[in-house]
């Protein structure tokens, strides 16, 4: 997909609908998924929400059983909560780290709890960034702008150069 | 048009009102500026969302102190649920209690358990009568042909 974006990152920027990132996220909480989904649909991302690890693996195409299928997939960005039922972010974390297919997805993890231990063991796993609910405008507006650099090579961008917050 | 103002004043002490006393935080505000024409009824919407739930896990946090054996994983889960979308919204007061609440979780402490859930149905009752007094005063304004001056 040919990215025709300038350089800088302004939210007045206009995207066609096939350009707009992708964010798929997981939390266990209803009233979170709410938020995660209009932070992002209001930075003019796609969003899709789920509630743990397990969907989203299963969306990747990466649970235990599927053959991972990314012909259609567009997955931009990768948002989970650390803490939920079943798989932990960080287990998720792992899992789309250690696949061949999606591991070059960045994965932010978000927590309502500032533990520096599981701050470095997400940094440490490959996590893009680590971020502390409950999420505000300005934190999805970063990550859009990560999203951007990300996916332009020209950029050669790489996460917290430029923070327009 | 002197009545839109009067009303939209009222809105607007209010709201400050709430946010003096602590009932509500910033999160709030991050809330109305996600709300726009595309979606004129967001905050009302996550707000009504996190009615149900907390309603949900108070029913369960109830019967879970009832039980002759406390299952404190079990109570922690739900306070943890209760507390992050306290936050999301910022509803300030409440999250305060859940906080204070895990603790006496981890402590294992049934007396110091059943006071929080005491004092988080005070505080959910509360704050859940004066959002719903802040959602009136803006369909007045609305009502009234006035906008709604967020954020403020």
């Amino acid at each position: 997909m040919a990215n025709s974006f300038s350089s800088s990152c302004s939210p007045s920027m206009k995207f066609d609908f096939d350009e707009k990132p992708h964010v798929l996220a997981a939390d266990d909480n209803l009233i979170d998924r709410k938020v995660i989904e209009r932070l992002f649909i209001n930075s003019t991302c796609k969003v899709t929400t789920t509630e743990n690890g397990k969907r989203v693996l299963e969306y990747l195409g990466l649970a235990d059983g599927q053959h991972p299928n990314h012909n259609d997939l567009k997955v931009n960005l990768i948002i989970t909560d650390y803490s939920m039922p079943g798989m932990t972010g960080y287990e998720l974390l792992k899992r789309i780290k250690e696949s061949p297919t999606m591991k070059e997805i960045p994965v932010v993890v978000v927590s309502s709890e500032n533990i520096p231990t599981r701050i470095n063991q997400c940094m440490q796993g490959g996590a893009q960034e680590f971020l502390l609910k409950p999420l505000r405008l300005s934190d999805a507006t970063k990550l859009r702008c990560h999203i951007k650099k990300l996916n332009n090579p020209l950029q050669g961008g790489f996460a917290g150069e430029d923070d327009h917050a | 048009m002197d009545s839109v103002v009067l009303l939209q004043r009222q809105l607007v002490d209010y709201t400050a009102q709430l946010f003096n006393e602590g009932f509500l935080d910033d999160q709030f505000n991050q809330l109305q500026q996600l709300q726009d024409e595309s979606n004129p009824d967001f905050v009302v919407e996550v707000v009504t969302l996190f009615f149900e739930d907390s309603e949900r896990l108070l029913n369960e946090l109830a019967k879970a102190l009832e039980q002759q054996s406390i299952d404190y994983r079990k109570i922690d889960a739900h306070v943890h649920q209760l507390k992050g979308s306290s936050s999301s919204i910022g509803a300030q007061r409440v999250q305060k209690v859940c906080i204070a609440f895990r603790n006496y979780c981890e402590e294992r402490n049934i007396e110091g358990c059943q006071k929080c859930l005491q004092q988080v149905k005070n505080e959910y009752s509360l704050v859940k009568t004066k959002l719903e007094t802040l959602f009136k005063l803006e369909q007045q304004v609305l009502a009234a042909g006035g906008s709604i001056p967020w954020p403020m």
